[in-house]
């Protein structure tokens, strides 16, 4: 055995706290006391028993979709980088010595505390069924409980395949979910999701019988039938039975005679309070579990503490997420020497199933003497609202949403408030002359997190935020479970707009248009100019600009200033450039089109530092012939470049000077290369591992795959730039999740993932589809980028477009693979012109004798180098002098032999017309 | 072209034919490579406008160090015509080569903020401008 000193005191004089758990209110608790004890008076360790850092339990839902663990870690990671931070895990604690003050874990380390906090949380309950311990009898609880699940479920599938003479058959997997609450209904969901039967089974009346009413529960069944799952209420399980042949879980008896066939079976209870650390602790313990604690969440003993599930507060435990927090904020508080208290549970809760709308707070029962309740039900939609007010009507006690929880983001917030009206009207379907709710500062608005409307509005007035995204990211508001972002919006954008800052979605002083707008009014017009688009959709001159001012500098004043008036600027020449380009105008330097394209655009290369550019010849799937690797080398050293492999797989040429653009370009296209678009607001590479055709696990060709995808959308132009990945199997070496569009092979067909990108914020791509065929697949892809390009803003990522697109990630999937607005067609039109139109922009500048002329580094010398260009040599190659080093003189680094023309031999254009 | 004394003799002609108008583009810049009245090389950035007069800068964009401005995008703020720095996308009135927004950027050690103009005309389709004064 191991130990620690058993002296407290640090060296440095910090103090101690213990966490025991790693669930989300102990990442809660570390995360608020690391940004509240700015002095650093706290040192804070966390024991874990999984292995993991703490994860979203809440959104454990989302673990079938995105497959990720790491994906549904909480909040920042770098948390656990801070110094003051230990993270154990996989390191149960399991005694703990109050006299002494110290915990053992595992391990058999003991750890000194001046403070302890438990937040042990609970466990998933297995009700005393007979059976309950039979393979395929799950709980639904942890990450590796959804990922045996998972497991289980598509075993049973291939089991159930049965061959007849007819073909393969496969029977369907049948689950059943003991327990109608939050927790069963969201696990019913989830066994859908992978594809098998779902039966709910309720002792109560009624589905989520702790939130809703009879009359809820009624409407939430239809909706829950119409998700294809069905329910038996007021049913007790009697025995859960094996299967004569497998030995796992094979029927269900129930007290009222009936039975089920099953293959899967999840409870779904309820939970209870892990108290064992306090009970051996000789702590006292709640009637029905967990560490009794005061309204400062401490025990009996000074030094501990618990929160969460395991504390048992107000006399009882609560299982949901927002008091736990609460609580932890509350401990930090009084570690820091505050005086904060539990202020009472919120007990609001939101269903978390797609297209299941049910929400419920305060008083859902009616349980308030001679309160009021205020029903609109509209059956045959399956809708059911109520409200629940104070004998006069007008304090608001509670309420419930079913299969319509609009309201319940402005109305849980007002609970205990006066409503302004008549309350009925804010169960009435949308405008139905519900008066706008002015939130009084206090009105808690993100429970998870526990931010208040005036904490919102102070992020706006106080702290220069100007975005949901900001407020989001300054008060933490709807990052937890996001029910209430739509109010934290509407709150932002009220207040902006009080503040006087404007909520615009203008691109400039030129178009009031916003991108997405102005794409399709041009595509409507059926416009090809940025003369023909200004003119019409630009913003007008006032009227007292009057014909015959002259211009700024007092020049050419005869009348010719109003031509000069609002003729765009370097925001939105290059959006309609890019408008242009998508809808297919031909070449980006063709006529009045070169005079609205960016900086590289210009010059189909990338601006160096130095005003010298870097080329990059396309190598699709970064597949490249010994033969081109030798062309490519030979270029470069010919022309002396700089070379270096990019991110995506090919090859930067850097330090090309203008004049020697297109000579570099014949050499290259000679060679069978062409533009790789390094340049463009456009599709930049698809990256791809070598996939099936070498690898000894790859299941499909990525690499052909990769190369049909990168020549399908080469030069399309679009908001942003757009990377690509192709992997050949679920090891998914080419990282096509960190891509705008990641395709993985499965063994029946390609994964598509969407909205990934690295950089400063990068982000995962989510699934949009599965196991499609290659056409299958061409046909989402086409569709995707097409709605991405006509919808989104300028230099908006697919990431922050698909986050914010109305109805999100599911909405996108309907328009793509439903074709919900009915613009598929559209769509599929749209990328077969590109794909016809393609031309490389390379080549048709050399055949261009006007294009070509532009080229040149001065108009007055065509081919006399820009004279200020320095180089030093580095590693074997040049890099550009710093000032300091120019600044040296003949005497310093600066090598002239490095910036003269080095090409000796090789083809000479003719460069002026 | 260059006159030694060009810059105190009212009677020399000051002016350096530069380049046809035809060889500009609309709203586009060039380059050119010019000499003051001192003997020093001046890197000049000209642009035509669409009412085929002509405005001309410093090429050097005091914020990056390079000489790139002929290479910036044309625009206007109110009335005023503009360019924009390809580099840190600074944006500066071609009239007077003032910088109207920085950006929050500094520029470079030694490089004023605002861009020398330069007096620029078009007679008889050739662009014609002013580079005889000092620095």
């Amino acid at each position: 055995m191991t130990s620690e000193p058993l002296t407290s005191a640090q060296p440095d004089g910090r103090r101690h706290v213990v966490v025991v758990g790693g669930g989300m209110v102990a990442q809660r608790f570390v995360e608020a006391l690391r940004a509240r004890d700015t002095a650093g008076e706290w040192r804070v360790s966390l024991f874990a028993e999984e292995p993991r850092k703490p994860y979203d339990r809440v959104g454990l839902t989302r673990y079938f979709e995105v497959r990720d663990a790491e994906e549904l870690t909480l909040g920042d990671p770098a948390l656990w980088d801070d110094p003051l931070v230990d993270l154990h895990r996989d390191c149960k604690v399991v005694a703990i010595d109050r006299e002494a003050r110290t915990v053992t874990d595992r391990l058999g380390t003991v750890h000194a505390y001046d403070e302890l906090v438990l937040a042990t949380g609970s466990n998933a309950a297995r009700p005393p069924i007979p059976g309950n311990e039979l393979p395929g009898v799950f709980v639904y609880r942890t990450i590796d409980d959804v990922a045996e699940l998972r497991g289980w479920v598509e075993a049973k599938r291939e089991a159930n395949k049965v061959t007849t003479r007819g073909g393969v058959v496969e029977k369907p997997v049948r689950g059943a979910v003991i327990g109608g609450g939050l927790l069963g209904l969201e696990a019913a969901g989830a066994l859908k999701a992978l594809g098998a039967q779902a039966t709910v089974i309720e002792f109560g009346t009624h589905l989520m019988g702790v939130q809703v009413d009879l009359g809820g529960g009624q409407a939430l069944k239809r909706l829950i039938n119409d998700k294809g799952i069905a329910v038996r209420a007021e049913t007790a399980t009697k025995e859960m039975k094996p299967h004569r042949r497998t030995g796992h879980v094979g029927r269900m008896d129930f007290a009222d005679g009936g039975r089920l066939d099953v293959d899967v079976v999840v409870m779904a209870t309820g939970v209870r309070p892990r108290d064992e650390l306090a009970r051996s602790a000789g702590l006292p313990i709640g009637e029905r579990g967990g560490a009794v604690v005061d309204l400062t969440c401490r025990t009996e003993d000074p030094h501990v503490w618990a929160i969460g599930e395991v504390a048992c507060i107000e006399g009882r435990c609560l299982g949901l997420v927002a008091p736990g927090n609460t609580m932890a904020e509350v401990v930090v508080d009084r570690l820091l020497g505050g005086d904060a208290e539990f202020p009472g549970a919120d007990t609001a809760t939101k269903l978390k199933l797609s297209g299941v709308d049910v929400a419920s707070f305060g008083d859902a029962h009616g349980r308030t003497e001679d309160c009021i309740e205020i029903v609109w039900a509209d059956p045959t939609a399956g809708v059911y609202k109520k409200l629940v007010m104070s004998d006069d009507a007008r304090t608001l006690l509670g309420g419930v949403f079913v299969g319509d929880a609009a309201p319940y983001a402005s109305l849980r917030p007002m609970l205990g408030a006066e409503l302004p009206g008549d309350p009925a009207a804010f169960l009435l379907p949308e405008g139905g002359g519900a008066p706008d709710l002015e939130l009084p500062d206090e009105a808690n608005v993100c429970s998870c997190n526990n931010v208040s409307a005036g904490t919102i509005r102070g992020a706006v007035t106080d702290h220069d935020c100007t975005s949901v995204g900001d407020v989001k990211s300054c008060t933490r508001a709807g990052t937890t479970c996001g029910a209430c972002l739509p109010l934290v919006k509407k709150i932002t954008e009220t207040e902006m707009a009080k503040a006087g800052i404007e909520v615009s979605t203008a691109l400039c002083e030129h178009f009031a248009l916003s991108r997405a707008q102005l794409f399709d009014a041009v595509r409507v017009a059926d416009l090809h100019s940025f003369s023909e688009i200004i003119e019409r959709f630009g913003v007008r001159a006032e009227p007292s600009a009057s014909p015959g001012r002259g211009s700024a500098a007092g020049r050419d004043s005869a009348g010719l200033a109003s031509p000069l008036l609002h003729r765009g600027c370097d925001i939105c020449k290059p959006v309609v450039g890019s408008i242009l380009a998508s809808l297919g105008n031909g070449h980006i330097l063709s006529g009045e089109q070169a005079a609205l394209q960016d900086t590289n655009d210009h010059m189909l290369a990338n601006m160096q530092k130095d005003g010298t550019y870097s080329v990059v010849p396309r190598m699709p799937g970064g597949e490249v012939t010994p033969e081109g690797l030798i062309v490519v080398g030979q270029v470069a050293k010919d022309f002396g470049l700089y070379t270096k492999i990019t991110g995506g797989q090919r090859i930067d040429m850097f330090g090309a000077r203008v004049e020697q653009l297109p000579e570099i370009w014949k050499r290259l296209v000679d060679a069978g290369f062409e533009s790789g678009h390094a340049y463009g607001k456009s599709l930049r590479t698809v990256k791809s591992c070598v996939g099936s055709t070498w690898c000894r696990y790859g299941v499909q060709d990525s690499v052909g795959m990769a190369v049909e995808l990168e020549l399908r959308y080469r030069g399309l132009r679009s908001p942003h730039k757009l990377k690509m990945g192709v992997s050949g199997c679920a090891r998914e070496c080419a990282e096509a999740r960190g891509k705008d569009v990641g395709v993985i092979a499965t063994d029946k067909g390609w994964n598509v993932y969407v909205g990934g990108n690295g950089g400063q914020t990068p982000k995962h791509a989510q699934l949009l589809a599965e196991d499609l065929t290659s056409d299958e697949m061409l046909r989402a892809i086409d569709r995707f980028l097409m709605l991405y390009i006509r919808t989104a803003d300028r230099l908006q990522r697919t990431a922050p477009w698909v986050e914010e697109y109305e109805g999100g990630l599911d909405a996108i999937r309907e328009v793509i693979l439903a074709d919900s607005l009915g613009i598929a067609d559209d769509l599929d039109a749209a990328m077969a012109a590109h794909v016809e139109g393609y031309e490389d922009e390379w080549k048709a500048v050399l055949e261009d004798p006007e294009k070509l002329a532009r080229f040149g580094s001065f108009v007055n010398a065509p081919t006399t180098p820009d004279p200020t260009l320095a180089y030093v040599a580095e590693r074997g190659q040049k890099r550009p002098a710093t000032p300091e080093e120019i600044a040296a003189g003949p005497d310093g680094p600066v090598d002239p032999s490095l910036t003269g023309p080095v090409l000796v031999a090789g083809a000479t254009l003719e460069v002026r017309a | 072209m260059t006159v030694t004394d060009a810059h105190t003799d009212p009677t020399v002609d000051r002016w350096t034919a530069v380049c046809r108008l035809d060889d500009l583009v609309p709203e586009r810049g060039v380059a050119a490579l010019l000499e003051r009245s001192d003997g020093t090389a001046v890197q000049v950035a000209i642009f035509r406008l669409l009412d085929d007069s002509v405005r001309a800068v410093q090429q050097l964009d005091p914020y990056s160090g390079a000489h790139v401005m002929s290479r910036g995008i044309v625009g206007s703020r109110g009335e005023e015509p503009t360019v924009a720095s390809p580099v840190y996308k600074q944006v500066f009135a071609l009239a007077t080569g003032r910088c109207l927004e920085a950006g929050g950027k500094t520029p470079r050690p030694g490089l004023g903020a605002h861009l020398e103009p330069f007096a620029a005309e078009v007679r008889d389709g050739v662009v014609h401008v002013d580079v005889a004064g000092p620095a």
